[in-house]
């Protein structure tokens, strides 16, 4: 029963992170209400909602910035007690930033670098003193890096500045500091804002190719982007999650068509509806 | 001539000295925002405790390796202890802080090592050299002091430009909510910082001990200069402050030789003003100036 059940399990991917009845209240405002939700290895969840529904918040939560007032977050089944961002890391979770947090002062690779990090074996002192050990290390950790922007395609910019790149770039640069980590989960935020949909499909291509190293949630705007991308989605609205899918399910889900389009589908002719014939 | 070369030399070493001091100032700033005050009464501490072990019958070196050592250490404990609580809080905190400590670590030593004059030693003569029937008016320890600085400072620029805790310290510095995503342990690369500057610090104080007199107060006035160089060269450049103390050192070694020691303070607040008045960002600032 038990090996029977396991299999199963194994068969949808072992879940990574689980957030249980979690809550976020900000003073009177309830930005999440008892949102529970997982992720598993090798899916990529989308997070959609009308603005301000408490999808950047449920980000936050997940990657520590936000402790939840309620509610559990568990990683591989275990409940962490206190998530903190440098931890990310450590676990196996990166994330991009919508600002994408570049340092602006650094060169590409070296942004890329301090990401690389996690991999770092060698102590404080050895590093400190630039031991033998710690500089074939950082030797390693400098060709990882090398690797992660080739994937990308942006080798050529390893030496330059992130500021005199162009914007589709330096995102690019934001994504291979955020994978340099080989994380089991990747938080995406807005990963299609700025770009152009020639970008955006090549984006779309390189997640799909991911899901075979990691799970990926992304928070996204774009709904060509998401419905094509994602093998689940979540849908949140004033701080619910109201529906939970396949990206079919979801474009079904009558709570998300009123909360997308408003509640006139459900009181009005629906022939009268303007949106309703597009 | 001979006088000019004679300035010029001082000048040089002295702005050694100021550039070390700055550039610990500048390595704070850029780390935690805040101005170390305190920077002239750990120095001095540090250099006490060489001066007590040279004093029990230890050699300069011991002495020497000792100071940086306790300039490690104290840097550390007073990031750690006491400046943590005021990180990222309204900067007057950070300030009122400094200048607290500035008055602690006075009292302390004071107390402990006693307040009244003592002289240190220098490991090379303070004697300029004899060539034929004049004397170059290099000394030996002006030699020393220059390459010391030189040495740490060409330490400091692999640390940060080529290791990778240098590359984790920089990240902390330029987006600590970032560079935490990234599991770097910010805390303690902040930690780091004030120890390495507190280092830089405690250097600049046994170079300006070498051959004269210690007393609680003996780096005070250092720590004016010092700022002064640091805002010079723009408080976010360690390059600029390096610059910076080196002009001061030579602007101030001139005023001494050619008007009047007895105006030489009043000179640096002089170069202080003018540079805040014309290039509010310093010289060599990357940041520009917030227009009101």
């Amino acid at each position: 029963m038990t090996a029977v059940h396991a299999e199963a399990q194994h068969d949808t991917g072992r879940a990574l992170l689980g957030l249980e009845g979690v809550t976020v209240r900000f003073g009177g405002i309830t930005a999440l209400s008892e949102v529970s939700l997982d992720i598993s290895e090798g899916r990529v969840l989308g997070v959609i909602g009308p603005n301000g529904a408490g999808k950047t918040t449920l980000f936050n939560v997940a990657c520590g910035f936000q402790r939840p007032g309620e509610g559990r977050i568990t990683w591989k089944g275990e409940q962490l007690s206190r998530l903190r961002p440098h931890d990310l890391a450590g676990l196996g979770i990166s994330r991009t930033l919508q600002g994408l947090g570049l340092f602006e002062r650094m060169t590409v690779l070296e942004n890329v670098t301090v990401g690389a990090d996690r991999h770092a074996r060698a102590g404080f002192w050895s590093g400190l003193l630039a031991l033998p050990g710690s500089t074939r290390e950082e030797t390693a950790l400098r060709e990882r890096s090398m690797a992660a922007l080739a994937e990308l395609g942006i080798a050529e910019h390893a030496p330059r500045y992130p500021g005199s790149l162009p914007y589709a770039i330096r995102k690019k640069v934001a994504l291979a500091r955020a994978l340099v980590v080989e994380p089991e989960l990747l938080l995406l935020d807005e990963p299609a804002s700025g770009l152009s949909s020639d970008e955006m499909a090549e984006l779309g291509e390189l997640v799909r190719g991911l899901t075979d190293r990691m799970a990926v949630m992304l928070v996204e705007h774009h709904m060509d982007l998401v419905m094509s991308v994602c093998d689940d989605i979540a849908v949140l609205d004033f701080g619910r999650l109201i529906a939970r899918g396949t990206p079919d399910e979801v474009r079904e889900d009558e709570a998300v068509v009123a909360a997308y389009l408003g509640d006139a589908v459900s009181h009005a002719d629906a022939s009268s509806d303007p949106v309703a014939g597009s | 001539m001979q006088q000019l070369l004679s300035i010029l030399l001082t000048g040089l070493t002295l702005g050694a000295v100021y550039a070390a001091f700055a550039l610990a100032l500048v390595m704070i700033w850029r780390s935690t925002r805040i101005v170390n005050f305190a920077q002239a009464p750990m120095a001095m501490v540090t250099t006490y405790v060489a001066l007590v072990l040279i004093d029990a019958g230890a050699s300069y070196w011991v002495g020497f390796v000792a100071a940086l050592l306790s300039g490690f250490l104290l840097g550390a404990v007073i990031e750690r202890l006491v400046v943590r609580h005021v990180e990222g809080k309204a900067e007057i905190n950070a300030v009122i802080l400094t200048l607290g400590l500035f008055i602690v670590l006075h009292s302390l030593a004071a107390i402990v090592f006693g307040a009244r004059f003592r002289s240190f030693p220098a490991p090379f003569g303070i004697r300029g050299f004899q060539v034929g029937d004049s004397t170059v008016p290099l000394t030996g320890f002006g030699i020393f002091t220059l390459v010391a600085v030189l040495v740490v400072m060409g330490l400091l620029v692999a640390l940060f430009r080529g290791t990778d805790i240098g590359l984790r310290m920089r990240a902390a510095a330029f987006g600590p909510e970032v560079a935490r995503l990234l599991g770097v342990k910010v805390g303690r690369m902040l930690t780091l910082g004030w120890a390495l500057a507190s280092v830089v610090g405690s250097l600049a104080g046994i170079l300006i001990a070498g051959g004269g007199l210690v007393h609680p107060g003996y780096m005070d006035s250092v720590v004016v200069y010092g700022f002064v160089a640091a805002v010079l060269g723009g408080l976010d450049s360690p390059g600029g402050a390096v610059v910076g103390g080196l002009a001061l050192g030579l602007t101030l070694s001139l005023v001494s030789g050619y008007v009047g020691s007895e105006v030489v303070p009043l000179s640096a607040l002089l170069v202080l003003v003018v540079v805040l008045l014309v290039r509010p960002g310093g010289l060599f600032a990357t940041v520009h100036e917030r227009r009101v």
